[in-house]
């Protein structure tokens, strides 16, 4: 039960660092806790006590695996939140070369 | 203290020619093997992508891109993906999309076995791999003015 | 035992690249946040995903780098103004409430609820012939999963060609 609680919280520094601060570069390493602690918590609930890896050897019987359905899901997802983290950082970079700050405050005006 | 000559010095030179091509296989072992070890097409491409990246970042962008143009990275993106779906479409002979149409599926722990997942596995590898280069390159040959001396 | 102290020294980490002022000392604390993670991975018996994180938190933390040397500025990292806080207090309270509801409707960690994996489990190794039951799943069982997640790869390198390809117009028009 704890294990859940501290991934609660981790998810809150992740948010609290979104909504908080002023540089685009700290937004973008509050999305990157976020996305930590979203994929720690689909690998906690499957999770089976004094388990097994869902790699099958020759001469072992096929008893007390863990979940291997929610481990497929996640390791799409790692891969496409680097592609999503790709694609933010080259905004940021265009951003950067347009106005000559990373401070959202300064970064007012949407055309021109 | 800068080098006039691109990319860093020479001790982290020598270090890449050693290790670039170890890092390469290692990638490609990944991928071959995902079917019976941990790893798959995924872990093994973004290993792949790594090895050309260790050579962009030690050796400077030009002689990086005299090994892989970004043309021929685009092409084997492309490549990828298609060799991906035309697996699939094929499985409709055999029943529905995507379907596992090898009728002998091997003896299992052995290397040539479980039907098309290994062709599956480096579809995506490529995929993976070429992909993440490109991305790369982009950001850094694109440097804007001001930041670059 | 050791996934709380995993889980701690990953907070604890969060905390430093949260605060810290310096934009390159909080890239690199997040890289001790990714690899906490892979290793909480390891511990959790998933061995594919340990070796995924790992080598896509490298990959993650060579272009945090490039995108913040030499363009750190001095900045301040004091608050906006008193409705941001008041709505960040409230941001954060409502998760928690519903974190709370949500706490009390889960398994208790260790006993998961198998109900479709059971079939995977037991089937895997003689409908595909694959020793890795999660490459039969993410390849055999759920190939749609696998084509969706190509097709985002594939719009993710177009959007960060179009984006950045524009600079390189714009340097071309004014030289």
């Amino acid at each position: 039960m704890s294990e859940y609680i501290l991934c609660f919280v981790l998810f809150c520094i992740g948010l609290y660092c979104v909504l908080r601060k002023r540089n685009i570069i700290k937004i973008i390493i509050g999305l990157g806790i976020i996305e930590y602690a979203v994929n720690l918590f689909f690998i906690l609930l499957g999770y089976r006590a004094q388990g097994r890896a869902p790699v099958l050897a020759k001469d072992q019987a096929v008893t007390n695996i863990v979940d291997p359905l929610p481990q497929a899901l996640v390791l799409t997802a790692i891969v496409i939140g680097l592609a999503v983290t790709a694609l933010i950082v080259a905004i940021a970079i265009r951003i950067y070369d347009k106005y000559g700050t990373f401070d959202i405050t300064k970064i007012r005006r949407l055309k021109g | 203290m800068k080098n006039p000559e691109p990319g860093m010095t020479l001790i982290v030179k020598t270090i890449t020619r050693l290790t670039v091509g170890l890092i390469l296989l290692y990638g490609i072992y990944i991928v071959l093997h995902g079917h019976l070890t941990p790893g798959g097409g995924f872990a093994g491409g973004v290993i792949i992508a790594l090895s050309f990246i260790h050579l962009m970042l030690a050796f400077g962008k030009e002689t990086a891109l005299k090994k892989l143009s970004e043309a021929r990275a685009s092409l084997i993106e492309s490549l990828g993906a298609i060799m991906f779906l035309s697996i699939g479409v094929l499985g409709i002979a055999g029943g529905y999309f995507l379907f596992n149409f090898f009728v002998d599926k091997g003896r299992p722990f052995h290397l040539f076995s479980a039907g098309t997942i290994p062709f599956c596995n480096i579809a995506i590898s490529l995929k993976v791999g070429a992909g993440l280069f490109i991305i790369f390159a982009a950001l850094i040959i694109f440097r804007s003015l001001g930041s670059e001396e | 035992m050791e996934l709380n102290l995993l889980l701690l020294f990953m907070i604890f980490s969060a905390i430093v690249a949260v605060q810290i002022e310096d934009l390159l000392s909080s890239v690199i604390a997040v890289g001790a946040v990714g690899l906490g993670l892979s290793l909480a991975f390891l511990v959790l018996k998933a061995p594919d995903l340990a070796i995924t994180q790992l080598v896509v938190e490298i990959l993650c933390l060579i272009i945090l780098i490039r995108a913040t040397i030499k363009k750190d500025l001095p900045f301040s990292t004091s608050g906006r103004w008193v409705f941001n806080t008041m709505s960040t207090v409230v941001f954060v309270v409502m998760f928690l409430l519903f974190a709370f509801f949500a706490l009390r409707e889960l398994p208790r960690f260790g006993a998961p609820i198998m109900r479709v994996a059971q079939e995977y489990i037991a089937t895997g190794l003689q409908k595909t012939g694959a020793a890795n039951l999660v490459s039969s799943v993410i390849l055999d069982f759920r190939a749609y999963d696998t084509l969706g997640e190509a097709t985002v790869l594939f719009t993710a390198v177009i959007g960060v060609l179009a984006v950045i390809r524009k600079v390189g117009r714009i340097n071309n028009e004014k030289s």
